[in-house]
Parts: C-alpha cells; sequence; structure tokens
C-alpha cells in the first residue's frame, strides 16, 4: 500500500519535474507544455509503451495529461479494431468524452459565480 | 529593417538572472506527485466503495473528481497560487488542464456570458483539445492502415 | 535641436501633483509619498477596467482640488495607460470639460506627455497642461499574459505592473520646480523576443536617450542628484550601468530606476521590479516632486522608458522595440 504510493508519487513527481525543466531552459507557455506531453501520452500508447509506465506509477501515470493523451489513443486503436473508420474518428473522443464535458460544464458554473481576483 | 544585436542578445543571456533550477525542479516535483497521490487515493476510494464497476470507469470518475475540485479551487483564486509555487508541478496534471480551462471562463464573464465566458473558455486549452481530437484521429486512421500491428 | 534635446526659453513649471496607488504600492518603500492609497483595487466597481478608469477620475479631480483650478482653467490634459486604444484615458476625459489628447508610448507614456506639455507651455499659446498616466496590475495583465486565476510561474525576469495614477499640473507662470530641458528618445530594437523580460528590451533605448541627453545637455551624470529610469527593474537597472560603461560613462549611486524604488523586491515578490505606465508617474509625483520640494533634491533626470510590444507582433515574431524620454528637473 504505502509502497504503491511512493511508486504513484514518483512517476507522477518525475514527469512534472521534466516539465519544469521545459518551462525553466525554453520558456514554454503552460499551453504548449499541457500540448507536449498530452502528445507524448499519445504516442506512447500508440508504440505500446505506456502500459508499463501505468503499471508501475498507476495514478502517477494517469494524472498528468499524459494519461489525458494515452486515454485518447486508446479509445482511437479501440475504436479502429472495433467499427472500422467511424470507430477511429469517434473512438479517441469517446473515451475522454466524460472528462471534456464536465471540465467545461463546471467551468461554466463556477465561472457565472466567481470572479477573479487581483494578487 | 532592424538588424538583431548579436552582442547585445549574447550579453543578456549571460547577464540576465535565471530561473532556480533545483529549487523549481524540486517544487514541481513534491507538488505533481502529491496531486497524482491524492488522484490514486481517489481511485482507491471509488474503488472500495463502487468495487462493481470496471476499472476504465473509475479512472473517468477519478479525472471527473479531479477536474471539479481544481475548477471549484480556481474560483477561490486557491489554484494560481499552487502553480505559482509549482510550476509545472500544477500545470501537467490533468488539473492544471482543468484550471486553464476555467480561468479564462472566469476572467472574461465581464465581457458577457456568450461572448466573453463561452466565446474564450477555450483560449488557454484549446489547443490541448484540437491536438488530442486530431493526434487521436490520426492514430485511428494508423490503425487502420496497419491493423495487424495493434491486434 | 542638438542631440533631440530640447532647453526650454520659457520656465516650465510644475504647480502640483497628485497620486492615488493601490494597496501594494502603498505598503512599498516609498508608499508613504503617495498622496492617497486604495483598499481594493477593484473600487466596487464591475470591472478592473473600470476601476482604472475610475481611479484616473479620482486623481485628476484631486489635483483640480488640490490647486483650487477650475477645468477651464486647464487648456490641455495630456493622457494615456496600457490598454488597447488608451480606453481608460478615454473615458476618464468624458468626464470633464477639459481639451484633451491621448498619448501612447507604453510606459514611457509620462516621459512623452511631460516633454510634449513642455512644448506647448514653450510656444506661450497655452498656459496650464494637466499630464496624467495610469495603470493597473489586472486590467494589464489579463491583456498582455494570461488570466488572473491561471495557476502559472511567473519567470524569474517577470515585472509587477503599477496600480495607480500620477498626474502632473503644469505652467509657464510659478511653482517651485521646473523642467529645464529634454531629450525625446527614438525607438531603439536589439532584437530581444522575451516578452516577460521587459528590462532588457528597453535598457538600450536607455542609453540611447541618455547618451543624447548628456552630449546635448554637456553634463555628466554626476551633474544630478538622482537619475531615475522608468522600469527597467533590478536586472535591466544592472544591464543599463553596465551598457553605459561600455560607452565610457559611469553610473554611480545617484542613479536608480522607479521600478526598483516603487516595490520591495524581496518581500512583495513582484519579481525584478515594479512596471507600468504609472510606475514612473507615482514615483515621480509622489517620491521625486515631494523630495525636490524639500530640498533634499536638487536636479533630476527623470527617464520613462517603455517596452513597445504588442500580444499580436509578438505572437508574429517581431521583437520588442524600446523607447525612453528624458527630462530634466530642477529645484527653483
Amino acid at each position: 500500500m504505502i509502497l504503491d504510493y511512493l511508486q504513484v508519487f514518483l512517476v507522477g513527481g518525475i514527469i512534472c519535474t521534466i516539465g519544469q525543466v521545459f518551462i525553466n531552459t525554453t520558456k514554454m507557455t503552460s499551453a504548449r507544455i499541457l500540448v507536449g506531453f498530452l502528445l507524448l501520452g499519445v504516442v506512447l500508447e500508440t508504440i505500446g509503451v505506456f502500459k508499463y509506465v501505468k503499471e508501475f506509477g498507476m495514478a502517477g501515470a494517469t494524472v498528468p495529461i499524459t494519461g489525458f493523451g494515452s486515454n485518447l489513443a486508446k479509445g482511437a486503436i479501440k475504436g479502429a479494431l472495433e467499427n472500422g473508420i467511424l470507430g477511429a474518428i469517434t473512438g479517441g473522443i469517446e473515451a475522454v468524452a466524460g472528462g471534456i464535458a464536465v471540465v467545461i460544464f463546471i467551468s461554466f458554473i463556477v465561472g457565472l459565480i466567481s470572479s477573479s481576483k487581483t494578487k | 529593417m532592424n538588424e538583431p544585436n548579436k552582442e547585445y542578445i549574447e550579453l543578456v543571456k549571460k547577464k540576465m538572472p535565471k530561473s532556480k533550477h533545483l529549487l523549481t525542479m524540486f517544487r514541481a516535483f513534491w507538488v505533481g506527485g502529491l496531486i497524482c497521490c491524492i488522484g490514486q487515493g481517489i481511485t482507491d476510494l471509488y474503488k472500495h466503495f463502487f468495487s462493481e464497476l470496471p476499472e476504465e470507469e473509475i479512472a473517468t470518475l477519478t479525472t471527473i473528481t479531479l477536474i471539479c475540485i481544481t475548477v471549484i479551487l480556481t474560483g477561490f483564486g486557491i489554484y494560481d497560487k499552487i502553480g505559482a509555487y509549482a510550476g509545472a508541478g500544477s500545470i501537467v496534471p490533468i488539473t492544471g488542464f482543468a484550471n486553464s480551462v476555467a480561468s479564462p471562463a472566469i476572467e472574461h464573464k465581464r465581457e458577457g456570458v456568450v461572448l466573453g465566458l463561452c466565446a474564450n473558455i477555450f483560449t488557454v486549452a484549446g489547443p490541448v483539445i484540437v491536438f488530442g481530437i486530431s493526434s487521436s484521429i490520426a492514430v485511428g486512421i494508423i490503425v487502420l492502415i496497419f491493423k495487424g500491428a495493434f491486434i | 535641436m542638438k542631440n533631440h534635446t530640447i532647453f526650454f526659453k520659457n520656465k516650465i513649471y510644475i504647480e502640483d501633483t497628485a497620486t492615488i496607488v493601490g494597496p501594494k504600492e502603498h505598503e512599498g518603500p516609498v508608499g508613504k509619498y503617495f498622496d492617497k492609497n486604495i483598499e481594493d483595487d477593484l473600487l466596487g466597481q464591475k470591472s478592473h477596467e473600470k476601476a482604472e478608469t475610475k481611479l484616473h477620475i479620482s486623481t485628476i479631480k484631486y489635483l483640480l482640488n488640490k490647486t483650487h483650478r477650475k477645468p477651464h482653467e486647464i487648456d490641455l490634459c495630456l493622457s494615456g495607460d496600457l490598454l488597447d486604444e488608451i480606453s481608460g484615458a478615454n473615458f476618464t476625459m468624458r468626464e470633464f470639460d477639459i481639451p484633451f489628447m491621448g498619448l501612447y508610448n507604453a510606459c514611457a507614456t509620462f516621459g512623452e506627455a511631460l516633454i510634449a506639455a513642455s512644448c506647448f507651455l514653450d510656444t506661450d499659446n497655452f498656459s496650464r497642461v494637466i499630464c496624467s498616466t495610469s495603470s493597473h496590475f489586472s486590467t494589464a495583465e489579463r491583456q498582455y499574459r494570461y488570466p488572473l486565476e491561471l495557476g502559472n510561474q511567473r519567470t524569474p525576469l517577470a515585472q509587477w505592473t503599477a496600480t495607480g495614477v500620477g498626474a502632473t499640473m503644469l505652467n509657464n507662470v510659478s511653482g517651485k520646480v521646473i523642467i529645464d530641458c529634454a531629450t525625446i528618445g527614438r525607438v531603439v530594437d536589439y532584437g530581444l523576443t522575451d516578452a516577460n523580460d521587459m528590462g532588457a528590451a528597453m535598457a538600450p533605448a536607455a542609453r540611447e536617450t541618455l547618451l543624447a541627453h548628456l552630449e546635448g545637455t554637456g553634463r555628466s551624470p554626476d551633474y544630478y542628484d538622482l537619475i531615475l529610469t522608468g522600469d527597467l527593474g533590478e536586472a535591466g537597472h544592472r544591464l543599463l550601468i553596465l551598457l553605459m560603461e561600455e560607452k565610457g560613462v559611469k553610473l554611480g549611486s545617484n542613479y536608480c530606476d522607479c521600478g526598483i524604488l516603487l516595490f520591495n523586491r524581496m518581500a512583495q515578490d513582484v519579481g525584478q521590479g515594479g512596471s507600468g505606465a504609472a510606475c514612473s508617474s507615482t514615483v515621480f509625483n509622489g517620491y521625486v516632486y515631494k523630495k525636490l520640494l524639500s530640498g533634499e533634491l536638487n536636479k533630476v533626470l527623470l527617464i520613462p522608458t517603455g517596452a513597445l510590444v504588442s500580444k499580436t507582433s509578438s505572437l508574429q515574431g517581431e521583437s520588442i522595440p524600446g523607447i525612453a524620454h528624458a527630462v530634466s528637473f530642477k529645484r527653483v
């Protein structure tokens, strides 16, 4: 149990540290960092490496945006194999539909209620 | 046309203060690790209470929970303070994505709900959606072409 | 005109100044020199843009009250800010029955306004002119950078846009401080593209203007009790010292930067220091003007610096042009 969490902490921490190195050295903005790690997840899933990372890191691999990318790719692969061309197009979005739907909905609600505060 | 002054650009590179690598990396490491552990904790809780659900649905529920927590923290003006401390530690996790959707929504509400909030909600996170969906379709097509390799 | 430097034939006096600043500026090292400060920088308005306008209106009203002048006694108001189409200044001047000309030179707007006003007053067609600039952290942040609630890290070179308004009333009749000469800067661009590193983008422009000023007036840096650049920040200020040494001019302890004076850099977490159109105008109208009145300073050279960056141009890969204007003040 404790060892599990240690692995999660380690993998998640390392992924974020790599992101920080990119921020420090290339002055990347957060949108670019997010896109970069997302694509990394897509590629790792497609070539079949991500499942080993996930096996070891669990949430440490799936909570970073790479996990989101891996879900997209996993859905697309599954869709393409099961439903052909239509599955190849819809599979990715279907797999992450929950996350995207919620992020839009709750951001909309919170946006209506809250206002930005001066720092 | 104005030619770049190479000497000056070199001088600026040499003389201007740099990011403190070790400090920022350490902060990103522990906050990023902690957010992932919270994700794992939520997963374990759901596994305990909804043991009949398949693993994929639990993963989706975890993601949704993390997104909700982040957006609410953003609404209270807390998440940007975490971000200022942790840098990539709170950008790279899915929570960073949720924050980058919620923050422009909150910011642009003052220009109206439709043309402000809704029109600007993806100004920061839009590229993530565009790249995510496009790359997933590309992967799907690759799979269709090289079916044998994926079965 | 020698080296872009104008010596005014008339004596251009400062009649009085007014400053209102935000809470963070009030806590800074020169906080007690500002006339007024606000607790909440939203000022009960619906948006920070409206708050900035309200702040600007209050400052000009306060300046008129302080000097017991009526709007019809003011021949011209020269104002600017950092918003698109300088909308803050436009909405401010909607409230006053005073002729208005809007100016934009980014954070160097205050210098531009002082020089333009002095030239107008020098012609004898004008007798009293107000120069004012405003900026607001929250409006600048959303216009030039990111939403306020976005959790990203400020780079070590970032600066903190000052919240506040500084206004100066100039006349050609009487006062305790005069503007004796000024140097108009030209746009200098050495090809830097990092929009977070304004100090380094503006330092070459500041050097160009300072060199032209020293040559045009035949003065040395020691002639002034205080040389004050606008908002180069700590790192940009050190860079300018280095750049001046390259040209054989040594800047001593009489050189400082408004951005450094405005905030306590370590305690207030403001990166390299303050910036924004209000940075030089509040520090000058608050701190420097009071020091000039009390006689602690006699000759001051103010060099507001501006990074003429736009979000579109920097996304299109353009570098950041800088500008700086120098204005020389003397106690009489």
